[in-house]
């Protein structure tokens, strides 16, 4: 009874600490509260929607396009907007209204171009490719769905987790294993120290930021098989959940937001077992009782305090 | 003659003048009454957002809270619409108390735990479980406190007292106090300004502001969804408007309303993403080219805007 959403709350978890740690690099490398995040979210979708109903290939395959495609528009869109953001007097307030805007425009870009039915993509379609070169192997794939300590999941749900898992790993690599990822560090705890040692802070910064928006890109891919559809208007929502997710673990910490999803994700699935009609209550109660009790996250050192 | 005698005389009155005659003379009323409103709200987040930089994403929440204790107190009890807005005002309040706790969250974090404390009242209300009290997501209807007229008179009397309170604070030193706070926390508390206490007044009176405005737009309506109330447009809005004039003035806020509400209602609601569209666009300049309002242009210049 209980072994099913636990274990389908890990699974959703690791998918939610994808949706955040994006979020996550931003606010915690610029403290630029990216309000679009859920949109870019939003495009990473369209991006799986486009390689399979376009190219007619497996959706993974739209994993690395999303996310090269999203880093350089990331650091396009840092150009343009975010030096003349921290200019004025209150960027960290002024960001929340600028993204905003930016959400607006993606939005409503989005909707004269697709309008707003809601798309999916039928689950097993996904890694498709991987099915398919197993049976030119000669091995026997298993198609449908996966079972795990004998609860069976689709199989969609696994693949997302192990991505998932993967790019976590990788942003844990380029943060504390290369020399970009040190000097991002460095910003991160110190913005002005850092600049004052002649780091590169705009480089730094603009490198964080496309990363940021390539990895929602890579979490929309797979926004459609976890939530069942996307519309244009499907950012907002992500926008919360990923705030209450990056809240849950702790700001600038990799580890953290991946200990926070997978909390959430569970909480998730055990109030949608055991409590349905509240569940749409969650993300907001639980943001709002972490930022009271413990506004540094799980895994926080240090408080801010107002 | 005092400045606040000055104030009162050149803007106040004016404005309530030109709103109390404008129905005789123009006749779509329910765009007067929505002027009137954005009035109020906008100048309900000066009070907080210019006052003492709390920017309120979910000031929404108070203005719904207050038409659901319109409608609960109309419903349930059968109380004449005049009081029930009264005790929209102080539903309004009781919701402020109960998220004083957020003050201790500064910049970012406070704007969206604000915003996820509106969504949260949201669900709540909109929660069938709850159809027996608040006639969960199906809305309500209060035909017998139907009366334009009248909500449209308490419209203005609200927005008046909202006003007299906007140029006490201009006026007086606990404006200036507030001001201080803003600035620098530290600092102010060494001058021996009672820091929490003078943000929860402006907290409270900016949640009263929004709840009675809330209350008064049930009586107008009488018809509506929690959707409709807890439309974070609202929020966006009245935050917008305010910004665009600029915050922590008398004028800002009612210049910003003006202009662009007026230029909104000028495009019209033909195609709503083309709209959407040209609003995010303009948000996303108005950051980055006038974060400081219309009234910085003639700041700069060194005249004292009101």
């Amino acid at each position: 009874m209980l072994a099913y959403p636990l274990i389908a709350g890990v699974l959703f978890g690791l998918y939610f600490s994808l949706l955040g740690i994006g979020l996550n690099l931003v606010f915690g490398v610029m403290r630029i509260v990216n309000l679009a995040h859920g949109d870019f979210l939003m495009l990473g979708a369209f991006v799986a929607f486009g390689v399979f109903y376009v190219l007619g290939l497996d959706p993974l395959l739209a994993v690395p396009l999303a996310f090269v495609l999203f880093v350089i528009v990331g650091i396009v869109l840092y150009g343009l907007l975010v030096p003349r953001l921290q200019q004025s007097r209150d960027p960290e307030m002024l960001s929340i209204i600028l993204f905003f805007g930016l959400s607006q425009v993606i939005e409503a870009l989005v909707t004269i171009a697709f309008g707003t039915s809601e798309r999916s993509i039928p689950s097993r379609e996904l890694g498709s490719l991987m099915t398919a070169a197993a049976k030119a192997l000669g091995a026997k794939p298993e198609g449908g769905p996966v079972d795990i300590l004998g609860q069976s999941f689709p199989a969609a749900w696994v693949i997302s987790a192990v991505v998932s898992v993967i790019a976590i790993g990788l942003v844990y690599v380029y943060l504390y294993r290369t020399r970009l990822g040190t000097l991002t560090r460095a910003v991160m705890s110190r913005r002005d120290e850092a600049f004052a040692t002649g780091i590169n802070v705009d480089r730094v910064c603009a490198a964080a930021f496309g990363i940021g928006l390539g990895l929602a890109a890579i979490a929309g891919v797979f926004a459609p098989f976890m939530f069942g559809s996307v519309t244009p208007a499907f950012g907002a929502d992500a926008t919360v959940t990923a705030f209450v997710i990056v809240v849950l673990g702790s700001l600038g910490n990799p580890l953290g937001t991946a200990l926070g999803g997978i909390v959430y994700g569970i909480c998730y699935m055990l109030v949608q077992t055991f409590l349905s009609s509240w569940a749409d209550l969650l993300p907001y109660v639980l943001l709002i009782v972490v930022l009271l009790l413990r506004p540094s996250g799980l895994l926080g050192r240090k408080v801010r305090v107002a | 003659m005092p400045s606040f005698v000055r104030h009162l005389l050149l803007i106040v009155a004016p404005l309530i003048a030109a709103f109390a005659i404008l129905p005789g003379v123009y006749d779509n009323h329910l765009l007067l009454f929505n002027f009137v409103i954005f009035l109020i709200l906008a100048q309900g987040v000066n009070i907080i957002y210019g006052f003492t930089g709390y920017l309120p994403f979910g000031y929404v929440g108070f203005f719904g809270a207050g038409a659901y204790g319109f409608a609960i107190m109309v419903m349930h009890l059968q109380t004449p619409a005049p009081l029930a807005v009264l005790a929209a005002g102080v539903v309004g309040v009781l919701l402020g108390l109960l998220l004083t706790p957020l003050l201790r969250l500064s910049g970012a974090y406070f704007a969206i735990a604000n915003l996820a404390a509106a969504l949260a009242v949201l669900h709540f209300v909109a929660n069938p479980a709850l159809e027996s009290i608040t006639k969960g997501p199906y809305g309500v209807a209060l035909s017998g406190t139907f009366n334009p007229t009248l909500a449209y008179i308490g419209a203005v009397v609200i927005l008046a007292l909202t006003l007299g309170f906007v140029v006490f604070l201009r006026n007086s030193s606990f404006g200036m106090a507030l001001q201080a706070v803003r600035e620098d926390a530290v600092s102010a508390a060494m001058a021996g300004v009672n820091v929490v206490k003078m943000r929860v007044i402006a907290w409270l009176v900016s949640a009263l502001v929004a709840g009675l405005a809330g209350g008064v737009f049930a009586w107008y309506v009488s018809v509506f969804y929690p959707d409709n109330v807890f439309s974070s447009d609202f929020s966006i809005f009245a935050i917008v408007f305010a910004l665009f004039g600029g915050v922590a003035t008398i004028m800002g806020p009612i210049v910003g309303v003006v202009i662009l509400y007026g230029i909104y209602n000028l495009i019209g609601f033909t195609t709503p993403q083309y709209f959407q569209l040209i609003y995010g666009v303009l948000i996303m300049a108005l950051v980055l080219f006038l974060p400081a309002g219309l009234v910085s242009l003639a700041t700069r210049r060194g005249w004292n805007v009101p």
